[in-house]
């Protein structure tokens, strides 16, 4: 009851100067469709740039490097030999290369059913790459072809945002299809349904059937890579079902990727990846991106601050009068001050949620201009992010500006000494 | 409590202000005003009649002295009490009628009684009404309080003040500002309160006419009570 005589009292006092006040909401209204425009459109840009990467890289992929061994054989043996206490000895056969050694992970199979159980992870998709000659008329073309799980590679890494012909369900179905990156289908002049043969290193031919195109954006990696089945290049380069050569994993949480990576290093004693060590800058530019609508939106909240600051003091000031009656005739120093407070909440509230409308309606208008990137063939108009956490500190930052804007001067009006208003006549 | 005791008390209220520079403008003023009193203060303008008003409102508390209202010690209250107080106690009308421009007559004079809560809306634009219809301006109550006459304000503000039934009304200079048509409809609604209402009365005037009419004349000079 006491706070409805209150709330009537400020809407009173508001409408009495409805121009100023709406003014002063259509301020707040700015500076929240601005800030939620822009934060989804900044975020939606944000996830697009930081997906090119985060979304094709598996957050740890463990592989076999080729490489000599860290000891070499005699350096051993002779350590053994002089450990035994038979005094130092020099040897000369060095530099011993590797040699019947495959690109394979050992055990992949076995080391997939543990990843599989291990709560931290996502998923996992394995790979088996090869490299192979197209066979074009006459002449040969350089490419690479992947073997990959495609129902796992889509959902784990996005492998459909790059196909720009085909589908992912058709590259899982036809027996030994192929998807041609873009740059190497135009240049064997091939379209779907066509059929190419591939041979592999080891001079195995096959022939496969183009079931789509991939797209990523990046010619040196579109005149390239394909995509098959893991059983199609397996075959192709006539190796069983366990000659696996990477394992992709994805993560619940990709800040943990580093120290599992390591984890499974020494577990499983091969070699793995973690995706902060293999893209290391790409942070900087995310966190560049939000401080700039941060900084933006908090700028037109302060201004529209200012702007709520400046209407009601105009307004204390005019009804100096009346809040000396108000007082004068029983109402406490607090309650003038709640009856301004309210006033600024009222025009926060109403310019707020004005501008949430607005924001949103401004991201749908973003969502609609085209935009063409190269890298991502299946977007066509600009990224916008929807989250509703935009809006959500939108509002909270309304009323929270208003509510500081209007404190300074209720408190001011609740300070007016009647005495001096009614005596100053 | 009946009539006879005391409604409002000071004790020896002494009053300085400091700027420019040091005055004092009470000078240890001891008054009784009784229930059901209707009392008037005259004195030459500057001799600290409204300063006098002011700290028996509540609204001054910068004194020195006490004052007791209604048997109750308010001085050193806090200001949310003696805002109670002012709102359940003491009606006031001033010299200038203020009225709150942006609500209607019949709003100005039930929001001390709003504040209150005592009563609900529908009842208290009933005695609002009451009030208006005594004073000849009930059809006034639905405008704006900025589209009336002068005369018509005070008569509001009068109206206001009482809403709540106070125990004393006080008035500073209530005529100061109208003609002698509204001046002597005021005194006349004056008059029927006292008589109407048992209530107390204490009207700070210049009007010689409408002082001789109350039943005791408080004199004040240079900031003391020289004549009850
Ligand atoms: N705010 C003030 N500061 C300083 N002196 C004041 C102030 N208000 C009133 N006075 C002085 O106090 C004295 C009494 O004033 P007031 O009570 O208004 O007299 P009255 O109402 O009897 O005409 C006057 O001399 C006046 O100049
Ligand atoms: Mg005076």
């Amino acid at each position: 009851m006491a706070f409805r005589l209150l709330l009537g009292i400020s809407s009173t006092l508001l409408r009495a100067r409805l121009r100023q006040s709406i003014v002063a909401a259509v301020g707040v209204t700015f500076s929240i469709a601005m800030y939620i425009a822009l934060s989804g459109f900044m975020n939606g840009l944000n996830s697009l740039l930081d997906g090119l990467i985060l979304n094709r890289t598996p957050h740890i992929r463990l592989y076999n490097e080729i490489r000599p061994a860290d000891q070499q054989p005699l350096e051993r043996a002779f350590e053994l030999h002089s450990a035994a206490g038979n005094g130092t000895v020099h040897h000369f056969i060095n530099r011993v290369k590797p040699k019947g050694e495959e690109a394979r992970v050992r055990n992949a199979l076995g080391i997939m059913d543990a990843l599989r159980k291990d709560p931290r992870v996502l998923g996992i998709a394995p790979k088996v790459a090869a490299q192979v000659m197209f066979n074009v008329g006459t002449i040969e073309v350089n490419g690479a072809v992947n073997g990959i799980d495609p129902k796992e590679e889509d959902r784990l890494l996005h492998f459909s945002d790059y196909l720009v012909k085909g589908t992912v369900a058709q590259l899982a179905s036809t027996n030994n299809g192929i998807v041609l990156g873009k740059g190497l289908a135009d240049k064997m002049q091939v379209g779907i349904g066509d059929v190419v043969q591939v041979t592999s290193i080891q001079g195995d031919r096959t022939m496969l059937k183009v079931v789509g195109f991939y797209q990523s954006g990046m010619a040196d990696f579109d005149n390239v890579q394909c995509f098959a089945t893991v059983s199609t290049v397996q075959n192709l380069l006539v190796k069983p079902r366990n000659y696996i050569t990477d394992i992709q994993v994805r993560l619940h949480d990709l800040a943990q990727a580093p120290a599992m990576a390591r984890e499974y290093a020494a577990r499983f004693g091969v070699d793995a990846i973690d995706i902060q060590t293999a893209n290391a800058q790409f942070e900087t530019g995310s966190a560049v991106r939000n401080i700039i609508s941060y900084v933006v939106s908090i700028v037109l909240l302060v201004v529209a601050g200012f702007g709520i600051y400046n209407i009601l003091n105009m307004l204390i000031y005019e009804k100096l009068d009346s809040i000396a009656i108000l007082k004068a005739t029983g109402f406490s120093g607090g309650d003038v001050r709640t009856i301004f407070i309210n006033l600024s909440l009222i025009i926060g509230i109403c310019g707020g949620l004005v501008g949430l409308l607005l924001g949103w309606l401004l991201q749908l208008a973003i969502d609609r201009i085209p935009f063409k990137f190269d890298a991502l063939p299946t977007v066509t108009t600009y990224p916008v992010d929807y989250d509703p956490l935009y809006p959500t500190i939108g509002i909270l930052f309304a009323l929270a500006t208003t509510f500081i804007a209007g404190w300074f001067p209720a408190r001011k009006a609740s300070q007016v000494d009647p005495v001096e208003i009614i005596r100053g006549k | 409590m009946s009539n006879g005791d005391p409604v409002i008390e000071t004790r020896k209220v002494s009053k300085y202000f400091h700027d420019p520079v040091t005055a004092q403008v009470l000078k240890e003023v001891d008054l009784v005003v009784k229930r059901g009193e209707y009392a008037s203060i005259v004195g030459k303008s500057g001799c600290g009649k409204s300063t006098l008003m002011y700290i028996l409102s509540t609204m001054d508390t910068d004194y020195e002295g006490e004052l007791y209202l209604d048997g109750e010690r308010v001085t050193g209250l806090s200001h949310d009490r003696l805002s109670r107080i002012r709102n359940e106690k003491i009606g006031f009308v001033f010299q200038f009628h203020y009225l709150i421009s942006e609500f209607s007559v019949l709003d100005n004079i039930i929001l001390p009684g709003l504040k209150l809560g005592r009563f609900e809306r529908p009842e208290l634009e009933e005695r609002a009404m009451g009030h208006l219809r005594t004073m000849g301006i009930e059809h006034q109550a639905r405008n704006m309080a900025n589209q009336i006459s002068g005369g018509e304000k005070q008569r509001v503000a009068i109206a206001r003040a009482l809403i709540n039934d106070p125990l004393i009304l006080m008035c500073d200079e209530p005529t100061g500002n109208l003609d002698s048509r509204n001046s002597a409809i005021v005194e006349e609604i004056f008059k029927r309160i006292a008589a109407e209402h048992h209530r107390s009365l204490l009207v700070v005037t210049h009007d010689d006419e409408l002082a001789a009419r109350t039943d005791r004349i408080i004199t004040m000079d240079d900031g003391r009570i020289v004549a009850l």
